[in-house]
């Protein structure tokens, strides 16, 4: 059997020395499955103890998984760091071809410390890693701009990807992203900044192996089922036609679709900001990450004339996704789409976080109208919910870091209000922004506890939808669910399977891709696996700091003022299902 | 039996999920994209949408000329088969196809021929590609 079949090779890379190694670690693969299961276990042995998550010492881990580039949606990577920004737990996923890339170049994660002296960008193959100056790509005014350049130099179309920062991860916003083929992100917790931090402005992965498979008549019969699954059934309907917006109306119409800084139920001329009314509009193409064909990515295109100059204008692609749409527009009381995909061009060209920003400039809206900020701290710009030129401008100061309110906003919003004011409004779970979802309790119990402070790391905004016959009878029976959910997905991010697909990669499916792949597991011992992994990261997080103590957690009191999609919220619901979950979390490690 | 041949019908819908590229090589039983013999990639960014190059099967394919082995062989109605054993690895072929149909298959060190069976085709959720008999006077 080839080494192929069972992923094993990770490879090392040091910024300070520009040296590599690669290491046989088969346990990382065969026992954990790769991704997230091998990515936690790669961040305990190598990111020290109170680490500076801006300091050379923190690696940044990616990693694939067992089923990467063998079946359809196991089209994901994960990112595994010491977060700048919750000062924990560092963890994200994208699509793009970043795992396809990674695996076809021999690899099933790849391990980078260090710090550079001057701006850098990577070049990795089969055969090893480039370093490559950047130091004229460092500071461009679009981070569009270094892909650009570094595509029409290096590696092959097709089968590369490339990863790379903006300005806001060069200027260490502890929240910027990292960008994978244009339109997916490494998003949330800041790795953009650890980039930024390593002086390391881009990865080029390149690589085309072949994969063995154990058994090759089981591989093409299972592959079959999967993918008639994916392209036939209405599983992944509502991504691929109108695509994650598609919840905007729902969401909206029930109240959880959080509206200036959570301070209005609904937004006046939100119809407009639909799913169905940004596909009318503006949608001109679909497309997808490698080996996915359910094709989520929507694309819209705007015209923007140039102010003085008559009959000139530029034509820019945009991808919007719910998400964005949340934050930039709900968010910011911006209800004209074009503002919103604007914004969204302007978030993308200086690499920050999406939902992070919009939750900052959300924040810094609020506390400006009640005196808490004036416009000499701003730099001039005076927010006004629903006044995207304002955002825009705003945005740009944001990534620039020039001065200390910005320098002070850039570390987050929490941080940010313990600075100047507002707690009671500033939204931000476990330090990290909150996503587009005032469901219920679940959703927010679920923000708390995750480990990614993620609505993805268990799905509360789902639960919080169940009818109420469905719907758990105490916030203890919450927790269970989220639990076992947050558990399960564990496996899904160490395949590392698109959560999208999660109805169709069930336990069963699961035990036939990884016999598929050499590896046999019970029902059982996948179950324990997840757990084990969830254990571990809860582990790195306490070991960094974290606490589920009730004194630890500050409940912004914004969440309990606005009604949700399932009425009031109550601190002692969250407060129960909270202590529920820290106590299921610690059975476990 | 009518020969039949690859053809891109409308790569504006293509949505770069390389479906394709992967039922390609996982036809010989393996996974990632090795031995594809089609080839999706954008053009200069996502944005801008994809190229889907296959293998045209030309009636008078210049490959075949290219080949100093003769490792190339007309197929009856157009396109091209390989001969394995007559190829020496030069890579004049693969240099020589102006449509960058040919792709090399670095283990085996030939190139990768299209065969022209419409095993992508089946997995294209987007009819993009299609395989398509030759016309009477095509053929």
């Amino acid at each position: 059997m080839s080494p192929d079949v069972r992923l094993s090779r990770v490879l090392f890379i040091d910024l300070s020395t520009w040296s590599f190694h690669t290491e046989e670690r088969p346990d990382l693969f065969q026992e954990r499955l790769g991704g997230a299961g091998a990515a936690i276990r790669l961040l305990e042995e190598f990111c020290p103890q109170g680490a500076d998550p801006l300091g050379p010492e923190n690696p940044i881990i990616f990693s694939v998984g067992v089923a990467t580039a063998l079946f359809p949606l196991a089209s994901k990577c994960v990112a595994m760091f010491k977060s700048p920004l919750t000062g924990n737990l560092g963890e994200s996923h994208a699509g793009g071809r970043t795992a396809v890339a990674i695996r076809s170049a021999g690899y099933g994660a790849i391990v980078i410390t260090g710090k550079a002296s001057h701006p850098v960008y990577l070049s990795i193959t089969k055969d090893g890693v480039a370093f490559r100056d950047a130091r004229a790509l460092w500071g461009t005014g679009r981070s569009d701009t270094a892909a650009r350049i570094i595509r029409s130099k290096d590696g092959t179309p097709g089968t590369r990807t490339i990863l790379r920062i903006g300005r806001a991860g060069e200027n260490l916003v502890r929240y910027a992203s990292v960008t994978s083929e244009t339109y997916r992100h490494f998003g949330r917790m800041g790795l953009g900044a650890v980039f930024g931090s390593k002086k390391l402005k881009a990865v080029l992965i390149s690589g085309d192996n072949l994969i063995e498979v154990l058994d090759r008549k089981k591989y093409r019969e299972l592959y079959d089922r999967l993918y008639d699954q994916v392209t036939r059934s209405p599983l992944m309907q509502k991504y691929h036609e109108i695509g994650t917006p598609v919840n905007v109306k729902s969401l909206s119409a029930m109240g959880s679709l959080p509206v200036k800084n959570l301070t209005e139920q609904r937004l006046t001329g939100s119809d407009n900001l639909s799913g169905e009314e940004f596909a009318r509009l503006f949608l001109s193409r679909r497309v997808a990450c490698s080996h996915c064909p359910v094709s989520c990515i929507h694309i819209g295109q705007i015209r923007i004339p140039y102010p003085n100059d008559p009959y000139f204008y530029k034509t820019i692609p945009v991808s919007y996704d719910y998400e964005l749409i949340y934050a930039l527009g709900f968010m910011l009381g911006v209800s004209d789409p074009p503002d919103v995909l604007n914004l969204i061009d302007i978030i993308e060209q200086t690499g920050l976080d999406a939902m992070s920003a919009g939750v900052c400039a959300a924040w810094a809206t609020e506390a400006m109208n009640q005196g808490l900020l004036d416009e000499q701290m701003t730099g001039g710009i005076r927010l006004s919910f629903g006044d995207a030129k304002q955002y825009l401008a705003f945005f740009k100061a944001l990534a620039g870091q020039k001065s200390d309110f910005y320098q002070n906003l850039g570390k987050g919003v929490s941080f940010a209000a313990s600075v100047y004011g507002g707690e009671e409004y500033a939204l931000a779970f476990g330090k990290n922004e909150m996503p587009g979802y005032h469901t219920g309790p679940s959703a927010y119990i679920g923000y708390i506890c995750g480990a990614r402070h993620s609505h993805l790391d268990s799905a509360g905004y789902s639960v919080d939808q169940k009818p109420a016959e469905k719907f758990p009878e105490t916030p203890e029976k919450i927790a269970d669910e989220l639990y076992e959910e947050e558990a399960y997905r564990q496996i899904l991010s160490s395949l590392v399977v698109c959560f999208f697909a999660r109805g169709l990669y069930t336990r069963e499916i699961i035990q036939e891709v990884l016999s598929v792949c050499g590896i046999s597991m019970t029902i059982e011992e996948l179950d324990a696996l997840g757990r084990s992994i969830l254990a571990e990261k809860y582990r790195f997080k306490i070991r960094e700091g974290f606490s589920l103590e009730p004194d630890s957690i500050p409940l912004p009191q914004r969440v309990l003022e606005l009604p949700s999609g399932r009425g009031i919220i109550t601190e002692e619901v969250i407060r129960r299902g909270v202590a529920r979950y820290k106590e299921l979390l610690e059975k476990n490690v | 039996m009518p020969k039949k041949r690859l053809s891109v019908i409308d790569a504006d819908r293509c949505v770069g999920c390389q479906s394709c590229m992967f039922a390609c090589t996982r036809r010989l039983g393996f996974g990632g994209v090795a031995k594809s013999a089609i080839h999706v990639s954008s053009v200069g960014g996502i944005e801008r949408g994809f190229s889907v190059r296959v293998c045209r099967a030309c009636r008078d394919p210049p490959c075949i000329h290219l080949c100093p082995e003769e490792a190339l062989l007309p197929r009856q109605g157009g396109g091209i088969t390989l001969n394995k054993d007559k190829c020496t690895g030069c890579k004049q072929c693969l240099e020589g196809c102006i449509l960058g149909a040919i792709s090399w298959d670095q283990e085996e060190n030939h190139p990768i021929i299209c065969i022209y069976c419409g095993y992508c085709a089946q997995y294209c959720p987007y009819e993009v590609i299609e395989l398509q008999e030759l016309m009477a006077d095509e053929s």
